[in-house]
């Protein structure tokens, strides 16, 4: 961690949905400054939630942050409007993609510029299609028409065109070929090594985040319940049988750990 | 006169009329296209803006004054219904928000009587009503003005949604309104964008049917011909609105010549809403509309 302390950092924070689902129950986390930190756990731990009570969209789902807080830069961030985020370099790429499909991809891209009043979203453009050739080729077509990995291209060209500092990445290997997975991971890592942005990393697969992850953090039923260097959660033999199905000796403490893992119907 | 050019001339008239429906139902399908709400007040929004043109006229301000200041009124409006009725109701269901249309409706009804009065008054745009002959068929003045202006109208919203970035943003709302606000859209200032947009179709739309039927409260219910305008065109297409707009006009109208006969008359009135019916029926997503398709 920098001299400046962590430049994200969750700390304690209770999310509750509609007054009565509690999601999150405590859930602290910190991302360096120029760090690539995952998140990860099963379906329904609370990782989307935890996304999005950072960005602030709960709001607009019914939902609360009851406890905790959460800072960002050093200034806390909770209860500014999602939008003002953007500004502050601060982007969320949502789980499941959301790209504006009826626009076309350009204008996907220029959405993305809008909290921008500098005269340069042009150059950014640019950079963005030199990221991400196809995009370039296919910049008329309506996004809805794009390829599940094009469109999770899209998606990160766009919240690339606010030109932030951090980027929250939810779930983007989710319904990708393995081929594409490691292709949108290692521009993670080019953007992390190259533009210094710093990145928060919401998985499943836990076996490919753990690769170009620093740090990370195991949540499960709305808590961190394991966190250490990547190398060190990679080792671990309780992750390796529950969330990496590597080693079969630890099958006994790998059932005890899942059977814990119950559904949520609200995650 | 021939029968074919009588035909014409009740084509072009229908036409024209539609324009008139569409004008409507325009402030309806930008707000439901951007927010999913279905704006029960944009009737009263009518009835508040002839009533705020025709007041200020009153004052005794030249024509163009008054639009403007009217059209300041109804974008003021906006900003007042976003800060009041809609921010405090983000995230609710769109019943909800629907329900609050209906208090915004009566609300605004009582409050534009109360500052402008109740009673009827004309409304006189200096576009004479009389009918003009284009290739040996009569066609109303003043039906064609609004036709123009509603064109005009169209061609202005249509050139914003397109090429600006607010309208860029506007339409990355519609599509998916929380994405937008990661990319750093404030929704907030879009929903004020687009309330005031409705209300200046709203002005517009009054002052066309306050020129034909007076300023009067019977304004509001102009709100209920573009309701099978909206279910043919699909709630989320403009489009759709301008295409079922003319529809209904022409065929209320054909309706009324050809079929009235038979059954004594009157069709005009309720010819609209069988036709919006009978498309419920066959293509209930209109014949514009986006079908929702959900993953389930």
């Amino acid at each position: 961690m920098s001299a400046q302390g962590p430049l994200l950092s969750v700390a304690g924070i209770e999310v509750m949905y509609s007054r009565l689902a509690l999601v999150l129950r405590g859930l602290t986390l910190s991302v360096p400054r120029g760090g690539i930190v995952a998140l990860l756990g099963a379906n329904g731990a609370g990782k989307t939630t935890t996304m999005k009570a950072i960005a602030n969209l709960l709001r607009s789902e019914r939902g609360e942050v009851t406890k905790g807080a959460i800072h960002y830069d050093g200034a806390r961030i909770d209860g500014l409007d999602p939008s003002d985020l953007a500004r502050r370099g601060l982007s969320l790429v949502m789980e499941g993609r959301h790209a504006f499909s009826t626009l076309s991809v350009e204008d996907n891209l220029k959405v993305g510029a809008y909290s921008r009043s500098d005269g340069a979203v042009a150059e950014s453009l640019e950079r963005v299609y030199a990221t991400f050739p196809r995009l370039k080729e296919r910049r008329h077509q309506p996004a809805g028409l794009l390829s599940g990995g094009e469109q999770q291209m899209c998606v990160i060209g766009r919240a690339l065109m606010a030109r932030p500092r951090m980027i929250l990445l939810d779930e983007p290997s989710m319904g990708l070929a393995p081929l594409l997975v490691e292709e949108i991971f290692s521009i993670m890592q080019q953007l992390n090594a190259e533009a210094g942005v710093t990145f928060l990393l919401a998985e499943q697969n836990a076996a490919v985040a753990l690769r170009y992850a620093t740090y990370g953090y195991l949540v499960e039923g709305g808590r961190v319940v394991r966190e250490g260097p990547a190398r060190a959660l990679a080792a671990d033999p309780e992750i390796r049988a529950s969330y990496l199905g590597l080693d079969a000796s630890a099958e006994a403490d790998g059932a005890s750990l899942a059977a814990r893992r119950r559904p949520r119907w609200l995650s | 006169m021939g029968d074919f050019s009588f035909f014409l001339e009740v084509v072009v008239g229908g036409l024209l009329s539609g324009v008139m429906y569409t004008l409507v139902a325009l402030g309806f399908v930008l707000i439901f296209k951007a927010s999913g709400v279905f704006n029960f007040a944009q009737g009263a929004m009518v009835l508040f803006a002839a009533l705020t043109f025709v007041g200020f006229l009153e004052f005794g301000l030249p024509m163009w004054a008054a639009f403007l200041l009217a059209l300041a009124a109804m974008l003021a409006l906006a900003v007042a219904i976003e800060r009041t009725v809609l921010r405090p109701l983000v995230g609710q269901d769109h019943m909800i928000l629907f329900m609050a249309t209906i208090g915004l409706s009566i609300f605004l009804e009582g409050f534009a009587q109360l500052i402008w009065g109740t009673k009827v008054r004309g409304l006189d745009l200096g576009i004479s009503d009389e009918p003009i002959e284009i290739g040996g068929i009569l066609i109303s003045q003043f039906d064609l003005s609004a036709a123009l202006m509603a064109a005009v109208l169209v061609a202005v919203l249509s050139a914003f949604f397109s090429y600006t970035k607010v309208g860029r943003a506007l339409r990355a709302v519609a599509d998916d309104t929380q994405a937008a606000q990661v990319a750093g859209v404030p929704l907030g200032f879009i929903w004020a964008v687009v309330w005031g947009a409705a209300g200046f179709i709203a002005l517009v739309a009054g002052l066309v049917w306050g020129a034909r039927l007076g300023v009067q409260f019977a304004l509001t219910l102009v709100a209920l011909k573009a309701l099978p305008v909206m279910i043919l065109g699909g709630f989320n297409s403009i489009a759709g609105a301008i295409v079922a707009g003319l529809v209904i006009g022409v065929s209320e109208k054909l309706a009324e010549i050809y079929l009235g006969p038979f059954v004594g008359g009157g069709i005009e009135n309720w010819f609209p809403y069988a036709l919006a019916i009978a498309v419920l029926l066959i293509r209930p997503a209109g014949l514009f509309g986006a079908a929702r398709i959900a993953r389930v």
